[in-house]
C-alpha cells in the first residue's frame, strides 16, 4: 500500500530518512534547509528518536558521528556556510569510516550569497571539501519524490560502505511542492557488525570492515589519525598510510557501478544532455517539447562516485551539453572521461535554466 | 552625554512593525555615536538593514559570517590600535550568533583584551531562520526546534547566563539593558564604548514575529520582563553587580500571557506545574539580585 502527499521537498527528506530508520538528527537552523530539522523535531519525539540542535555544524557534524558510533542511523541538513564548517568533521568521518548522511540544500554562495535562491556550488566541495584524499557518495533528487527515495538510501549506502553520504540538493528541489507517493516501507540494509575475533579495521575483499558498535562489547579505538587494522594510532608508518587511504577512496571508486543509479534516454544520439537535480527538469522538457528530435539524455542521481562507465553507452555522441547551476563543475569531471567536446551551460541566481536556453546550446554550432 | 538626537540607524530598513531588535539597534548607535564602525553578525538585524539597494547604516559597516564577529573585529580594532586611531569598534549580533555558534570566537576575543563593545540584541530565538531554538531561548518557550506538544512544553532548558561567562572572561564592563527603558540601554552602550577594553551589553529585544504579539505590544512586554524579574537590568563592573534595576514584583504569568510561544502553558489546559517552575526562576532572581520594591501597604 502506499499513500498519496503533496509535500515540500525537505519534507519528504525528513520523512524519507525516518523511513529509512533514522534516529538521531543533529542539526543547526541555516536557509534553505531549516524545514528538514523542524520536521525532524515534531515527528522524531514521537517515534522515540533524538533531535537536538546544536550550537553550531561544527557540532553538528560531530554529534551525528558520535551518535552513529552507539550504532544510530544519523544525519544533520544545512546549506553553504553550514556546510564549510562541517568539513574538518566530513574527513573525521571519511578516516574513521563512520556512517552517516548529510543533507546539503544547496544555495547561492560563496559565503553568505544568496540565502533562499538555488545553486549547485557545492559539488567539488562535497567530494574534495575536507583536506587529503578520500571518497564519499553524493546523491542528487531532481523531484521532491526523489527527496523522499534517495535520502533513504543514502541510509542504506552510508551502512553499507561506512561513508559519509551526502545528499546534494538544492533550494529548488527543496522548497518545491509537488506530489509525491510514499511507500508503506522502504529498504533497509543493516550495518554490518565486526565478526568478533577479527579487527576492527581490517576488511575483506569489499575493503569495508565490520562496524564495532561502542557498547557491544568491543574495546574499539577511533580516531582520526593515521591508524593500523587495529585502530591504532601508526602516524609515521609510510605503509600503513598509503594502503589505509587507498583503502578509503577504492572502497568507493570500485563500487562505483553497484552505487551508480542513472537513467539513459536516446543512446544513439550525436548530442547528449547531461544533468543531476534540479536542471534535469529542464531538460526533460526539452525532451518532451521536441518529440521528433533525438537528443541523447544521461541523468545522473549519483554524482559521487561518478559513472564515468555511463559516457561510453553514447557511442555516437558528438558532443556533451551539461547544464549547471555553477560553472562547470560536473561538466569538467566529464571532460576527463570523454574525447567529443564537452559544453558547459552554467546559469547562476537562482533560476533554473529555461527550455529556451538549453534550446539555443543545442542550436549552436560545434 | 548622548546625543539623543543622532540617528545613524536610519528609518526605511525592512523589519517587521514593533520589532525589538531594530529599536536597540537605533538606540545603541546614539550611544556608541558617530565615530564608530560596526561589524555586524549573520542575523535579522544583518538582512532587515540592509534591504537591496540600501542600508540603514550610516557609519561604516561589515556584515562578517554568521560565528566570527568577534574575531572580524579583534581585526579591525588591532589594526586601528597599531595606526593610532580612534574609531570606537562595536559588534552587533543576535542571541544565536552570541550565545550558541559565535562562542568560540566571543571568547578567544575577550580573553585577548581587544578594545571593543559587544551588542547582543537578544531576541530569544532565531528569527531570520524562523523562529528556532538558540541558548537564550527561556524555559517552555515554543519554537519550531522546541515544538509543544504531546511530548513537550516547549524548550527544555533556562536560559544561558550569558553576560556571567563573558564577565568570567575578566570583561571591565558588561550590562544587561532592555528596549523598554531607552535611557538607560543608551548611557549603557555610551559607557561600553568609552571604558576600555572589551565590553558586553545584552539588550532584551521581544520580537512580535518570533514571540507572537502585536507589534504595538512590544515596550510593554519587555517592561512586563522586567518587572515580573524574568529580564534583570544591571551593570558589572569589573565582575561585580552594580546599578540593578528594582521593580515592585509581578507574577510571571501577566508576561506570559501577553505571548502565542507560552500559549500552551494556559491552553487547552493550565499547566501549573510549569508555571510554578517558571515563577521559582524569578523568584531567585528577585532574590540574588535583590531587585523587590515592596510597596508600604495601607
Amino acid at each position: 500500500m502506499t499513500r498519496t502527499e503533496f509535500w515540500q521537498g525537505n519534507t519528504a527528506c525528513a520523512e524519507g530518512a525516518l523511513a529509512a530508520g533514522c534516529n538521531f538528527f543533529g542539526g543547526y537552523p541555516i536557509t534553505p534547509s531549516t524545514e528538514v530539522a523542524e520536521h525532524m523535531a515534531l515527528r522524531l519525539p514521537k517515534k522515540n528518536g533524538v533531535f537536538i540542535q546544536m550550537e553550531d555544524e561544527l557540532a553538528s557534524m560531530a554529534a551525528i558521528i558520535g551518535a552513529s558510533w552507539t550504532g544510530a542511523r544519523a544525519m544533520t541538513a544545512t546549506s553553504g556556510p553550514g556546510f564549510s564548517l562541517m568539513m574538518e568533521n566530513i574527513g573525521f568521518a571519511a578516516m574513521t569510516e563512520t556512517p552517516c548522511v548529510i543533507v546539503n540544500v544547496q544555495r547561492g554562495g560563496p559565503s553568505t550569497g544568496q540565502p533562499t535562491m538555488g545553486a549547485q556550488g557545492d559539488m567539488m566541495q562535497c567530494r574534495f571539501g575536507s583536506h587529503g584524499d578520500y571518497s564519499v557518495i553524493a546523491l542528487c533528487p531532481a523531484s521532491v519524490q526523489e527527496m523522499f527515495e534517495l535520502t533513504a538510501k543514502a541510509f542504506n549506502l552510508a551502512d553499507r560502505y561506512r561513508v559519509p553520504v551526502f545528499l546534494m540538493a538544492d533550494e529548488i528541489v527543496g522548497h518545491m511542492r509537488e506530489k509525491i507517493t510514499v511507500p508503506d516501507s522502504v529498504e533497509r540494509v543493516a550495518r554490518r557488525e565486526l565478526i568478533r575475533g577479527t579487527l576492527p579495521f581490517a576488511a575483506g575483499d569489499d575493503l569495508v570492515p565490520g562496524f564495532a558498535t561502542f557498547g557491544k562489547g568491543y574495546g574499539v579505538h577511533v580516531t582520526g589519525l593515521t591508524h593500523d587494522e587495529r585502530g591504532y594510532p601508526c602516524t609515521t608508518n609510510v605503509k600503513i598510510h598509503h594502503n589505509l587511504v587507498k583503502r578509503l577512496v577504492d572502497k568507493v571508486e570500485n563500487a562505483r557501478r553497484d552505487v551508480a543509479d542513472f537513467d539513459i534516454i536516446n543512446p544513439d544520439a550525436g548530442d547528449v544532455f547531461i544533468a543531476y537535480g534540479a536542471p534535469v527538469r529542464t531538460v526533460q522538457q526539452v525532451l518532451h517539447d521536441n518529440p521528433g528530435r533525438k537528443i541523447g539524455f544521461l541523468r545522473i542521481r549519483t554524482v559521487w562516485p561518478f559513472p564515468d562507465f555511463a559516457l561510453g553507452q553514447f557511442k555516437n555522441a558528438r558532443r556533451f551539453l551539461v547544464p549547471e547551476m555553477n560553472f562547470g563543475q560536473i561538466a569538467r569531471e566529464i571532460e576527463r572521461h570523454v574525447r567529443v567536446p564537452v559544453v558547459s551551460i552554467p546559469k547562476l541566481g537562482g533560476d533554473l535554466h529555461l527550455p529556451g536556453e538549453l534550446m539555443a546550446a543545442l542550436e549552436a554550432r560545434l | 552625554m548622548v546625543d539623543k538626537s543622532l540617528e545613524l540607524f536610519e528609518c526605511g530598513h525592512r523589519a517587521c512593525g514593533g520589532c525589538g531588535a531594530a529599536l536597540a539597534a537605533r538606540l545603541a548607535m546614539k550611544g556608541a555615536g558617530t565615530n564608530t564602525i560596526v561589524v555586524n553578525s549573520t542575523g535579522c538585524m544583518e538582512v532587515f538593514s540592509t534591504p537591496y539597494p540600501e542600508t540603514a547604516w550610516k557609519v561604516p559597516w561589515i556584515h562578517s559570517l554568521f560565528e566570527n564577529a568577534s574575531a572580524v573585529a579583534s581585526g579591525v580594532e588591532a589594526s586601528l590600535k597599531k595606526q593610532r586611531r580612534g574609531e570606537k569598534v562595536v559588534i552587533m549580533a543576535g542571541d544565536g550568533a552570541t550565545f550558541d555558534i559565535g562562542m568560540i570566537c566571543i571568547s578567544g576575543a575577550f580573553e585577548r583584551g581587544h578594545d571593543f563593545t559587544y551588542i547582543c540584541y537578544d531576541n530569544e530565538a532565531y528569527m531570520n531562520t524562523g523562529i528556532q531554538r538558540s541558548g537564550a531561548t527561556p524555559y517552555d518557550a515554543s519554537t519550531t526546534t522546541s515544538p509543544a506538544g504531546k511530548c513537550s512544553f516547549g524548550n527544555k532548558r533556562p536560559k544561558k547566563d550569558m553576560p556571567q561567562i563573558i564577565a568570567a572572561h575578566g570583561a571591565p564592563y558588561v550590562a544587561t539593558a532592555s528596549i523598554a527603558y531607552p535611557a538607560d540601554l543608551m548611557q549603557k552602550v555610551e559607557r561600553a564604548v568609552n571604558t576600555k577594553g572589551p565590553c558586553y551589553v545584552q539588550v532584551h529585544a521581544p520580537c512580535c514575529t518570533g514571540w507572537g504579539f502585536e507589534g504595538e505590544q512590544t515596550l510593554a512586554i519587555a517592561k512586563l520582563a522586567v518587572e515580573t524579574g524574568l529580564w534583570i537590568n544591571y551593570e558589572m563592573v569589573d565582575g561585580k553587580v552594580s546599578k540593578v534595576k528594582k521593580v515592585v514584583k509581578k507574577p510571571v504569568e501577566e508576561y506570559l500571557k501577553t505571548q502565542k510561544r507560552f500559549r500552551h502553558l494556559f491552553k487547552p489546559a493550565r499547566q501549573d506545574a510549569e508555571i510554578a517552575a517558571i515563577q521559582a526562576m524569578a523568584d531567585r532572581n528577585f532574590e540574588k539580585y535583590g531587585i523587590e520594591i515592596k510597596l508600604k501597604k495601607e
